[in-house]
């Protein structure tokens, strides 16, 4: 009707459009600020932000023991690692204070968590407990668990890379390959793509790979940085790219560079690949008869050794920190010293999956679970390891992202040295500028 | 010219309003403001769903925010407009292949749109199946559509190139190549998004008269002549209403990208659009300030699409 043209003037309406903006954004930013505030009721759960992982499901199997424990109910959200950070992103941008318990890569988020001032200090909590035993925790992930002098997180789940191998294919040669050369003449060797055999298989995608290729590159005798300053176009990492893309493009499967963990272990699965580097907590995969034909030879040996020897990356993959916003700090250190205690890493890894405590690790019995094999891999990975599988700095997927650039130009046939030096350079920028945040 | 004013009596000096004179302005009065208050919600809800995020997103885009939202931030002008328009390595070939991507499956769409919709104006046996069938991928949701494709196109276990080895062709590496990815998820947006237009473009035939084709026919015209010179002009309308709405959701199509080739759209970032560029820089990078800008450059974009269809789409009218 006209009468609305009347009343509705532009000018009133700026001003209740203004208005509304306003009291929106007024109601959205309170909103933001107060996410769950006040006070803790006994009805409160303790929130748990956990990775869909087995670890997980084996604690969350036994939640209820700790929930009679601590007199309150647990809530227990498991998510892809993807879905997870993007979690924290959202919730703890909002300083969300429905989160309580956190697991973490300690290696990915925990430096731009602690930059963040997200993951909350337990320094005093590990320390001041005479039961947790800090000291047991093994010494690389346990140093990876230290941001700025305080411990943030603690490890609950470790990896170290395993040779993955056909014994009924390999061991007619002679057996495993000790070293990265004679990995790559069996893996030609065997290789026959045109029949859908490939002689190796392994994660391609630029970011995705980077984790699995830092133990080649370490073995190598490179580095991702020294002294601050970039080595990815250092000969020895040059050499390192070389070998990991020669390895692919030649004896790989077809579209190495879309496979991350997912695309590329159903192919070893499904026997089409003679070797296979990946983390040996996936082991599991290959014994069940559901989704693996080759459960009957499968075999399992120590990372080969390269130039510089045997070093693969021994890293904590998986770590429990409390949220700064957590209104349940208590608890949430309750929930963290029963789950990482030495019973419960000992019970947990006796299933197969590997922790981060030297006393679980000397026990017997807690290795009995695993096959010789691979018990005898993981255990040579922790005495070599090296507490490192991707830079050690704040943007870790940006830097991931400059420095798996070379690895698919080597993977998709091309020339690696003049990309790596691009990608050095861009590296060179990248770490001025994550210094620069860091000291922000 | 309001109801009202032509029911008013005119002026008849300084004397005292008249009982229904004052009751017609108390109306009036309650009137307006029961007006606001009618549109207090929506007003409210388009303050906090729209207006508010815009605002804020232009803020941050003027920031060097970086970590966290709430962390401490600097102004720094139009700095991440500059650093984005100025990155040719991630940012410029990003917009080419949303213009790629957006121009390629929308063409192949309209055109095959077109042409099943106007198999589908005329009523024929089985024709109510038909469409069911039409309408399915539409249902499915992107992410499992992604999967999907993703295990049928697998270079080496998947079905596609069974078939191919079956038929005598070569393998392919699809989503696994860097040059055969982009096409390959065109073709998928076209196999989900054609069906939509078939749908749109059949409501808008069925609305044509008859007479003018008619006349066309009794002209000689044939089949051609007829779709070219009778039914397109009449259909333009609704032909630019649907390029319109499907340009827009292609160009910021994520999902369908993100579940098949991962962040960065690839490792050579070789699907890496507008909108998975802007999610990596958020959600990867915690670039908030410069993801910001470049969702604004993007904002900017698609309304320039959007203006620039529709002139184009009222000059052929």
């Amino acid at each position: 009707m006209s009468t609305s043209s009347q009343s509705f003037s532009r000018r009133s309406f700026g001003r209740l459009a203004a208005a509304t903006a306003l009291a929106a954004g007024g109601a959205a930013a309170l909103g933001a600020c107060g996410t769950g505030g006040g006070k803790p009721s006994a009805n409160t759960p303790l929130r748990i932000m956990a990775i869909n992982h087995v670890w997980s499901q084996a604690i969350a199997d036994r939640i209820e023991e700790f929930e009679d424990r601590i007199g309150r109910r647990v809530s227990m959200t498991m998510l892809t690692a993807d879905q997870l950070s993007n979690s924290y992103n959202v919730k703890l941008n909002a300083s969300g204070t429905d989160v309580d318990v956190m697991m973490v890569r300690a290696l990915q988020e925990q430096l731009l968590f602690s930059h963040n001032g997200w993951l909350a200090d337990l320094t005093g909590y590990v320390e001041g407990d005479a039961g947790f035993r800090w000291d047991d925790f093994q010494e690389a992930p346990r140093g990876r668990s230290v941001t700025g002098g305080k411990v943030l997180s603690v490890p609950v789940v470790t990896e170290r890379p395993a040779l993955y191998y056909r014994r009924d294919i390999v061991e007619p040669l002679g057996g495993p390959p000790t070293t990265l050369d004679a990995m790559m003449d069996m893996a030609l060797d065997l290789s026959d793509r045109g029949d859908g055999f490939f002689g190796y298989v392994g994660r391609g995608q630029r970011n995705g790979a980077v984790s699995t290729w830092s133990s080649f590159l370490f073995s190598f005798g490179g580095a991702f940085t020294r002294d601050g300053r970039s080595t990815i176009a250092d000969r020895d990492a040059i050499a390192a790219y070389e070998y990991y893309g020669k390895l692919l493009h030649d004896a790989g499967p077809p579209g190495a560079t879309n496979m991350s963990l997912e695309q590329a272990m159903p192919i070893f699965a499904q026997g089409k690949a003679a070797f296979y580097i990946d983390a040996d907590a996936i082991y599991t995969s290959f014994l069940d008869p559901a989704v693996s034909t080759v459960q009957e030879t499968v075999g399992f040996a120590p990372f080969p050794a390269g130039p510089a020897g045997s070093k693969p990356s021994n890293v904590p993959s998986w770590s429990l920190g409390i949220s700064e916003f957590s209104r349940l700090r208590d608890d949430a250190w309750e929930f963290i010293r029963w789950a990482a205690g030495p019973e419960m890493s000992a019970e947990i890894q006796g299933l197969g999956i590997p922790g981060a405590r030297e006393s679980a690790w000397s026990d017997p019995a807690t290795l009995a679970t695993f096959p010789t094999d691979l018990a005898d891999a993981m255990r040579q990975g922790t005495l070599n390891g090296v507490g490192a599988d991707r830079p050690d700095v704040l943007q870790v997927g940006r830097a991931r992202d400059i420095v798996g650039r070379p690895l698919v130009a080597g993977i998709l046939g091309q020339s690696v040295p003049g990309v790596a030096r691009d990608a050095d350079a861009e590296f060179a920028d990248f770490l001025v500028r994550d210094n620069r945040h860091r000291e922000s | 010219m309001s109801t009202t004013e032509v029911s008013r009596p005119a002026p008849s000096g300084p004397a005292a309003p008249r009982r229904p004179e004052r009751r017609q302005r108390t109306f009036e009065q309650s009137n307006r403001r029961l007006k606001w208050a009618m549109l207090a919600p929506a007003l409210l809800f388009v303050g906090a769903m729209i207006v508010f995020p815009l605002l804020f997103t232009l803020n941050l885009s003027l920031t060097d925010a970086f970590g966290a939202v709430n962390a401490k931030k600097g102004y720094v002008g139009f700095q991440n407009f500059l650093d984005a328009l100025e990155d040719s390595r991630r940012f410029w070939p990003a917009v080419r292949r949303t213009v790629v991507f957006t121009i390629g499956a929308v063409l192949i769409e309209t055109v095959l749109g077109l042409g099943l919709a106007m198999l589908m104006r005329k009523a024929f046996r089985g024709i109510r199946w038909v469409r069911t069938v039409l309408i399915i991928p539409l249902l499915t949701t992107p992410v499992a559509i992604g999967i999907l494709w993703l295990l049928i196109l697998d270079p080496t276990n998947g079905i596609a190139n069974h078939l191919l080895e079956t038929v005598g062709l070569p393998r392919q590496e699809f989503l696994g190549s860097v040059s055969q990815s982009l096409p390959t998820l065109m073709l998928i947006d076209v196999w989900q998004w054609t069906p939509m237009m078939t749908l749109l473009l059949l409501a808008g035939l069925s609305t044509l008269p008859d007479e003018p084709e008619e006349a066309a026919l009794v002209d000689g015209a044939n089949a051609w002549q007829r779709f070219r010179w009778v039914i397109l002009p009449m259909l333009t309308t609704t032909l630019v209403t649907a390029l319109v709405l499907r340009s827009v959701d292609a160009l910021k199509t994520f999902d369908i990208l993100y579940a098949t080739k991962g962040p960065g759209g690839g490792s050579n970032f070789e699907v890496e659009t507008l909108n998975v560029y802007s999610y990596g820089l958020t959600f990867d990078y915690q670039e908030y300030g410069l993801a910001s800008a470049v969702l604004v450059l993007f904002t900017l974009f698609i309304i320039g699409v959007v203006v620039l269809l529709r002139r184009r789409g009222r000059k052929s009218a």
